[in-house]
């Protein structure tokens, strides 16, 4: 079992295109399961989605949450809430931007990597360059 | 006259009925420094929540608010969603067992839902947001209290209370929640969720006249 990921994002569009993404690099080794939009499918976030989506991508080995802006991690602290306790030491919620730490936890994983492991690589898309600075 | 359960059911359908007047008001505000979508949102949540309570003949003061939170955090979609929610539901922790609300019963429920908002947000006052308008209204309240107001006045000087300070977000920059990201350029406008806030004070003290 690799560690899974989950995706929260304010728009099921984005969450849907860094899941495959992240994906791709991956190559199915990893499961990444996305949360995006509200449950009548306009932008915001759904804690039932959320929910549903820490279920999907749980593993023994646990979950790396990455999420998308500010209110996104309101939902998704209130949705760790409703686990126990044993579950809810297994997820970490990434504070990495949500296209760089997808693509880097989903190749750390895929590699089987521990969860510590795969949080820290998330972290690297923090000061990832993208070509030159202007 | 102490709050009852029906005041409480009173004042929930009536945020309903001003969330949904206002909704185009809250986004317009929402429209100038956020996502456009508070109204929008606030309106969604409390028709969601008044579609659950109608079902719930026999709850309590403490079922009614819990239930309110549970269901906001589940329907509105943005930040006022875990927020509105969080203070709802710590207000229903704060009235568990209570038949009726008396003075202090009622700063205890709003004090509890400040600390909650202040909790889930990692916030404090003068970042322009929400608690801008509950904390005031809250030391508003406290203040009536102190000079032996009755409840209604109490409740009218919180709303005094939420209107001096949502007007207040006017000057403050943004630190927190989508407004933020304009940084100085959110000067200048009032705050959707104080404003929300405020409305909903205001629905109170109307149901708690009505009664």
């Amino acid at each position: 079992m690799a560690v899974g990921i989950v995706i929260v994002s304010h728009s099921a569009r984005l969450a849907e295109g860094v899941a495959e993404l992240a994906g791709q690099m991956s190559m199915g080794e990893v499961t990444i399961a996305v949360a995006g939009g509200t449950d009548d499918g306009s932008i915001g976030t759904s804690i039932d989605k959320v929910a549903a989506a820490l279920q999907k991508a749980s593993s023994p080995d646990g979950t790396l949450v990455l999420l998308d802006l500010g209110s996104a991690v309101m939902i998704t602290e209130m949705a760790l809430e409703m686990l126990d306790a044993q579950e809810k030491e297994r997820v970490i919620i990434s504070t990495a931007p949500l296209v760089e730490g997808a693509v880097l936890a989903a190749v750390e994983a895929s590699a089987g990597s521990t969860l510590q492991e795969v949080a820290e690589a998330a972290n690297n898309g923090h000061d990832m360059p993208k070509g030159h600075q202007a | 006259m102490p709050v009852t359960t029906g005041d409480i059911r009173d004042w929930i359908q009536r945020s309903g009925q001003v969330l949904h007047e206002n909704n185009a008001y809250l986004t317009q505000l929402d429209s100038a420094i956020g996502d456009a979508d508070h109204g929008i949102n606030m309106d969604r949540g409390f028709q969601a929540v008044n579609k659950k309570l109608a079902g719930m003949e026999e709850a309590d003061i403490s079922t009614l608010l819990k239930t309110t939170g549970t269901t906001l955090v589940s329907t509105v979609g943005g930040a006022s969603g875990p927020l509105y929610g969080t203070a709802f539901l710590r207000a229903g922790v704060a009235t568990a067992g209570k038949q009726t609300l008396e003075s202090a019963d009622l700063i205890t429920l709003f004090e509890a839902a400040l600390e909650g908002v202040k909790a889930r947000g990692k916030a404090q006052t003068g970042e322009k947001t929400m608690l801008d308008a509950l904390a005031p209204a809250i030391e508003a309240a406290k203040q009536a209290q102190a000079a032996q107001a009755s409840l209604a006045q109490i409740v009218q000087a919180m709303v005094a209370g939420a209107e001096v300070g949502t007007k207040a977000t006017i000057e403050m920059t943004a630190t927190k929640g989508r407004a933020s990201y304009l940084g100085e350029r959110s000067v200048g406008h009032q705050d959707p969720g104080a404003t929300s806030c405020w409305l909903l004070l205001q629905a109170l003290a109307d149901s708690i006249k009505q009664a």
